[in-house]
């Protein structure tokens, strides 16, 4: 066995497989990544039942934490998106267990085909995910806890939350590739996304509070959205240089 | 090999420290509003800023590490953010102090310095627990490297981002060093360079004292007839290979 003799045949398998990874393209690949992750999501109703049901709950906490009906300003800003964060952590906790566990990782590798695609899809269907939650979560909140009116503030709120699904659903995927294979992984995940998820609070309850406030419900400022944008923009890019490390082996 | 002019890097030191300290507390005049208590400041703000260079640097050795799989690249990484976040350990307590003695608060929120450190402590204080839950020593060091390097942009991200969120800032009597007068300047200066040499050091020390130990327990294990790679058990440090050890078949002396 030795290297000299082997290297041809390793040589063109390995174009080969180049040439077909070319072929297949990165953006079917997503899609199919895409479309399984749906339908499983669809078929065992695992991650967003569950963080729907979560908001709910956190919801009626905050309602009995804070004593009061109905809040609105920076505080309702602030109730919105700690529940939504925390909802988001439990499928970010829940990502890529399957992945883990039956084998999906070492069935992606050997598949000849982008890497990236992986990050991409995985990023997706988080943000699916979040889309879901939200699609519950916003209405019971505006009904439940919102002293203002939902219906002025709507076309900036979802450009807001778009923005910040965004960018949760980077980082999410991110640290729950790396987190999943470790041996503590439902305590890492929570630990090592909440740091990086500040910025885009600070960015999403400061946009979003003027929106939920008594007085004139106006679009958000510029500047808490361009924060977000440019924060998933450097996110996107940090996750994409340095995803492929963390499905090694 | 490692421990090559550690000795001249401590002597630098602590002299550096010396004459520091000397400045600070007989040379640098007397702040006119805060009084003496500004004097932390010569000790808090070079922290700072150490130990966020410290954590850049770290990412960025990480970045070696990624590009040349070379385990002595990760090896500095980790020691560097290591010492970084003993550092920043340090800049909260310090700065916490001179919130109290000038705003009357151990903490304050709207003095975006302190918050943006607090997250990054808090992000960087994972470091460790995450190096400990992985047991694969080359997965540990990869994955080690992609949370520092993510860190280590985050860094930079994240003080834009608290500075934006502080509606007002607070009157900062030292920003730069363009604004204070020349024997300010002259102390700030010289105990920055003073608590670089002892990052430097400290760094230097850590890396020689792992490298040595390895060495020493390969020796061990070669002198009991043992495979001198000791299996790993589990450990948050990456351990160096042992790299300077005799030839098999001669005697290590």
């Amino acid at each position: 066995m030795s290297p000299v003799a082997d290297a041809p045949p390793r040589l063109a398998g390995e174009r080969e497989q180049t040439q077909a990874r070319r072929q297949l393209g990165t953006w079917r690949t997503v899609g199919a990544i895409l479309r399984k992750e749906l339908l499983v999501e669809l078929r065992t109703l695992e991650s967003v039942p569950a963080m729907t049901l979560f908001s709910l709950t956190t919801f009626v906490v905050f309602h009995f934490a804070l004593n009061r009906s109905s809040v609105e300003g920076d505080l309702g800003a602030g109730i919105l998106w700690v529940t939504l964060l925390f909802a988001s952590i439990l499928g970010v906790n829940r990502l890529f267990v399957a992945d883990a566990e039956e084998g999906g990782f070492d069935g992606f590798l050997l598949a000849p085909v982008d890497r990236s695609a992986m990050l991409i899809a995985k990023a997706l269907t988080l943000a699916a995910y979040l889309v879901a939650l939200e699609i519950v979560a916003l209405p019971a909140f505006s009904l439940l806890l919102l002293g203002t009116p939902l219906g002025p503030a709507l076309p900036g709120l979802l450009l807001t939350l778009v923005l910040a699904d965004l960018g949760v659903a980077v980082i999410g995927t991110l640290i729950a590739a790396m987190a999943v294979r470790t041996r503590a992984r439902d305590l890492l995940g929570p630990l090592l996304a909440l740091p990086l998820f500040v910025p885009i609070v600070i960015g999403a309850a400061r946009a979003t509070a003027p929106l939920l406030s008594d007085s004139h419900p106006t679009w958000p400022a510029a500047r808490w959205l361009g924060t977000l944008g440019l924060y998933d923009l450097l996110f996107g890019l940090i996750a994409y240089a340095l995803f492929d490390f963390l499905l090694e082996d | 090999m490692y421990g090559k002019g550690l000795r001249a890097l401590s002597i630098s030191t602590v002299a550096a420290m010396t004459v520091a300290l000397g400045l600070v507390f007989f040379y640098a005049p007397l702040e006119a509003e805060q009084g003496f208590l500004q004097k932390i400041f010569y000790v808090h703000v070079p922290l700072a800023i150490v130990s966020l260079c410290g954590f850049v640097i770290g990412g960025l050795l990480a970045i070696q590490h990624l590009r040349t799989r070379d385990s002595r690249w990760d090896m500095r990484s980790y020691v560097v953010i290591h010492m970084s976040l003993i550092f920043a350990l340090a800049t909260l307590i310090t700065g916490s102090i001179w919130a109290k003695g000038s705003w009357g608060h151990w903490w304050v929120w709207n003095e975006p310095t302190l918050v943006s450190y607090l997250i990054i402590f808090l992000l960087y204080a994972t470091y460790q627990p995450l190096r400990f839950a992985i047991e694969d020593p080359e997965r540990q060091a990869r994955y080690a490297s992609v949370f520092a390097i993510t860190a280590g942009a985050f860094v930079p991200m994240n003080f834009i981002a608290v500075r934006l969120s502080t509606a007002y800032l607070h009157p900062r009597v030292l920003g730069s060093t363009s604004n204070l007068p020349g024997s300010m300047a002259l102390t700030f200066l010289v105990s920055f360079g003073a608590i670089s040499l002892l990052f430097a050091t400290l760094c230097k020390y850590e890396l020689t004292a792992k490298h040595t130990r390895s060495q020493i327990r390969a020796l061990r294990r070669r002198l009991a007839g043992e495979p001198a790679r000791a299996p790993r058990g589990r450990s948050a440090a990456p351990s160096p290979a042992p790299t300077t050890l005799a030839p098999a078949g001669r005697p290590a002396s």
